[in-house]
């Protein structure tokens, strides 16, 4: 078992994102992050899904995805190939007396400040996954109320060389 | 484009029927679906088979599918209608059969409110069609419906649903039938490379014991001639399995019949001790191959498929051949004379080997004096088919079936159906009738199970009333005899529920009450009367043979053994 990201371009079609998970849950596979959006045609999208499964059984899905109709590529990025980037969001419990510090600190690790409130403050990051949980390990000590992440989203880098293609070949 | 006028969306469903060539639908009316019986009753050229229960009706229409080559189609309600066919639905997907299912669905309005009858019918069939659309708009039907149709015919086949909102039923629109489709990512392969298929062909030629292993895909894909003239040119032998029965002849010296757990002894040694394992529309399995690390531990494998997914799937494919057989295993034959002209002779010491073990071990079961043998029966109904030009055979599943498998003589294409992956208990007398609807000259014969017939016989009166005359051979044992066997052979005798007896219900008087003939047969002087009366009786018919509760399926595999390790009797001493 290891980690993988796949990135899919499919139909922004009902029911496309379900036939595609599907193909997991039935293996017994969780997937760890999902992430799905509109691309620069509005009628496709593009999902990029994390997941821990054998090498085999992601071959067989992959191919088992090429032959869903709504479907249109399938790219496993290699994480020396791709751009990989996540955003969170962080409510991090802070007194009044610690804002100033925590504040501070944000911005050095590159975090903006989205809210304020009375004893709360919400942050929001953007960076590759090591870094967003490295920002969360920075911020643990004052307390982390809420947190919320996408999930990575990736592109295969252009300095990688070559088109995107998919990665089974049929 | 084919305009017609403006016109209802339950008249396009029929007005796309018969555009597609459809001449035969199966199913039963209900109130999501009503609208489209309406449109049935202002007319149409779709003959509409009335059957008792929504799996009658899918398996119906996968039996005329199988028979015909063509897409079948089945129609239901929503809710428990949509239900009823989800077991059809994954028969289909299991055995690649094409299918277009249309349900019913609550209006529009309704939908997710757990209105009556209301079921999320694609949600619940999403992991077992190809694709499946639920309809909320009148526009969208025609190309829906295009799409469906393409779908479930082109590339592996399969099943679709199409779910149509009751409200899209009534409603008026401009009908417009496409003549395309739109689907940028439908695209199965339309051709095999070349590279693929010359190395498929050195590979032949270099080898000494080479097996082609044949499966359901050949029928599937229309290949038959291209499989017989490759097998003839390169005189090459040939193991088929259950779902390729007939796709090459039974009688064809080169046909060494089905491996695999009840196949023979020869052809599961054929492809343990081959060289080279020629898969050929097959996909390895586990009732074919056994313990798969003992599965033709000594051979490359060569693997011929239009779903590239099969391919690797199970055992490696040292040579990969992905797209479509008809045309594969003609390039291949025309490459194969190219190169293997000279292999032939090199290969006459595996060619003896393998008649001298066909010779050896033949499949063979102990006649009894006192019992009624059910393989006495399948051979009876065999010698009697013999000189009937059209016979279409379908089983159940379980001992029938594996005795079915064994020896009935398939040599022509469509002649054998039967369910494989799924394992449909019930399956035999629907497909029959389906079969039936799909050629109507031909004798239908369906050899079914006590236990199998039980699942589905209220489709005897769609078969007397829709005069589809079918004849149903029950191997009757009084027992589900394939769970039987296993309680015997690997429970310690402990017949849990298995027990049904061979008298209720009585088959023949069951027969004459959905008006049918039925005849009942306890001794094997009786068997020929009692069939060739069924066979001419001018209407459906019954024979119930009541035969041998003990008798077991032999050679079998033990589940997980070797393939090798096949056992011809219950006894290892006396193999």
């Amino acid at each position: 078992m290891s980690a993988h990201t796949i990135s899919v371009r499919l139909e922004n079609k009902p029911g496309a994102l379900a036939r595609v998970s599907q193909l997991f849950s039935r293996r017994g596979y969780n997937i760890q992050s999902l992430a799905v959006g509109p691309t620069e045609h509005s009628d496709i999208s593009r999902l990029t899904l994390r997941v821990d499964c054998s090498e085999h059984s992601l071959e067989q899905i992959e191919k088992q995805m090429h032959k869903l109709v709504n479907v249109l590529r399938v790219t496993e990025l290699r994480p020396e190939e791709a751009v990989e980037r996540e955003l969170a969001l962080f409510t991090v419990n802070v007194a009044t007396d610690k804002r100033a510090e925590l504040v501070a600190l944000s911005q050095v690790a590159g975090a903006r400040v989205a809210d304020i409130g009375r004893d709360a403050i919400t942050f929001e990051f953007v960076g590759r996954p090591d870094e967003v949980e490295a920002f969360e390990e920075l911020v643990r000590p004052y307390g982390v109320r809420e947190l919320v992440r996408t999930g990575r989203v990736g592109l295969r880098r252009p300095s990688a060389g070559g088109r995107t293609s998919p990665s089974v070949q049929v | 484009m084919s305009r017609g006028s403006r016109m209802l969306g339950s008249d396009a469903i029929l007005r796309a029927l018969e555009l597609e060539g459809v001449d035969v639908a199966f199913g039963i009316p209900g109130g999501a679906i009503l609208p489209t019986y309406d449109a049935f009753a202002r007319g149409t050229s779709v003959r509409h088979v009335l059957a008792r229960h929504e799996q009658g009706a899918g398996h119906m229409a996968e039996g005329y599918a199988r028979a015909s080559g063509k897409v079948g189609v089945a129609i239901a309600t929503s809710g428990p209608g949509a239900t009823n066919l989800v077991t059809p639905i994954a028969d289909a997907w299991m055995d690649s059969t094409p299918l277009v299912c249309i349900t019913g669905q609550v209006r529009s309005s309704l939908i997710g409110t757990d209105a009556f009858q209301e079921i999320d019918a694609t949600g619940i069939t999403m992991p077992i069609v190809k694709h499946s659309w639920l309809v909320q708009d009148v526009e969208e039907l025609p190309a829906v419906l295009k799409a469906a149709f393409h779908v479930a015919r082109t590339g592996r086949q399969g099943p679709v649903l199409v779910d149509v909102a009751r409200d899209v039923q009534e409603a008026e629109f401009e009908f417009a039938y496409p003549d395309d489709v739109d689907l940028p990512g439908w695209r199965p392969p339309q051709k095999v490379h070349p590279r693929q298929v010359r190395e498929a062909a050195r590979a032949i030629a270099e080898a000494q014991r080479p097996i082609v292993y044949a499966g359901g895909g050949v029928l599937n894909a229309d290949a038959c001639e291209e499989l017989r003239n490759l097998v003839d040119s390169a005189h090459l032998p040939a193991v088929v399995t259950l779902m390729g029965k007939g796709c090459l002849p039974d009688s064809h010296p080169l046909n060494y019949g089905p491996p695999g757990m009840h196949g023979s002894k020869y052809a599961n040694w054929a492809l343990n001790k081959a060289d080279l394992v020629i898969a050929v529309g097959s996909r390895f399995d586990d009732r074919v191959t056994g313990k798969l690390s003992a599965f033709a531990p000594g051979a490359k494998v060569i693997h011929f498929d239009i779903d590239a997914a099969e391919v690797g799937k199970i055992r490696h494919a040292d040579i990969p051949v992905v797209g479509p057989l008809k045309l594969a295993l003609a390039q291949l034959a025309e490459e194969v004379r190219a190169v293997a002209a000279d292999g032939r002779a090199a290969r006459d010491p595996w060619l003896r080997q393998l008649e001298d073990w066909r010779a050896q071990f033949p499949f063979r079961y102990a006649r009894s004096d006192g019992q009624l043998k059910p393989q006495t029966a399948v051979e009876a109904l065999r010698d009697l088919a013999g000189d009937r030009d059209d016979i279409i055979w379908t089983t159940g599943v379980g001992q029938h079936q594996m005795w079915a498998m064994q020896y009935l003589v398939c040599d022509r294409p469509r002649s054998f159906i039967t369910s494989g992956g799924l394992g449909t208990m019930g399956y035999g007398l629907p497909a029959a009738i389906g079969a039936k609807a799909a050629r109507p000259d031909a004798t239908v014969v369906c050899i079914d199970g006590d236990g199998c017939f039980q699942m589905t016989c209220q489709e005897l009166a769609t078969a007397a009333l829709e005069r589809l005359p079918i004849v149903a051979v029950v191997i009757n044992n009084g027992w589900l005899g394939m769970v039987r066997q296993w309680q015997e052979m690997f429970y310690d005798e402990r017949f849990a529920q298995t027990h049904l007896t061979h008298a209720v219900p009585d088959y023949a008087q069951l027969a004459e009450a959905y008006g049918c003939a039925g005849f009942t047969v306890e001794h094997e002087a009786e068997l020929e009367d009692a069939f060739s009366a069924a066979f001419t009786a001018g209407r459906s018919a019954v024979v119930d043979v009541r035969c041998d509760p003990e008798e077991k399926v032999f050679p079998m595999i033990p589940s997980g053994a070797a393939a090798v390790d096949i056992l011809e009797t219950s006894d290892p001493e006396r193999v």
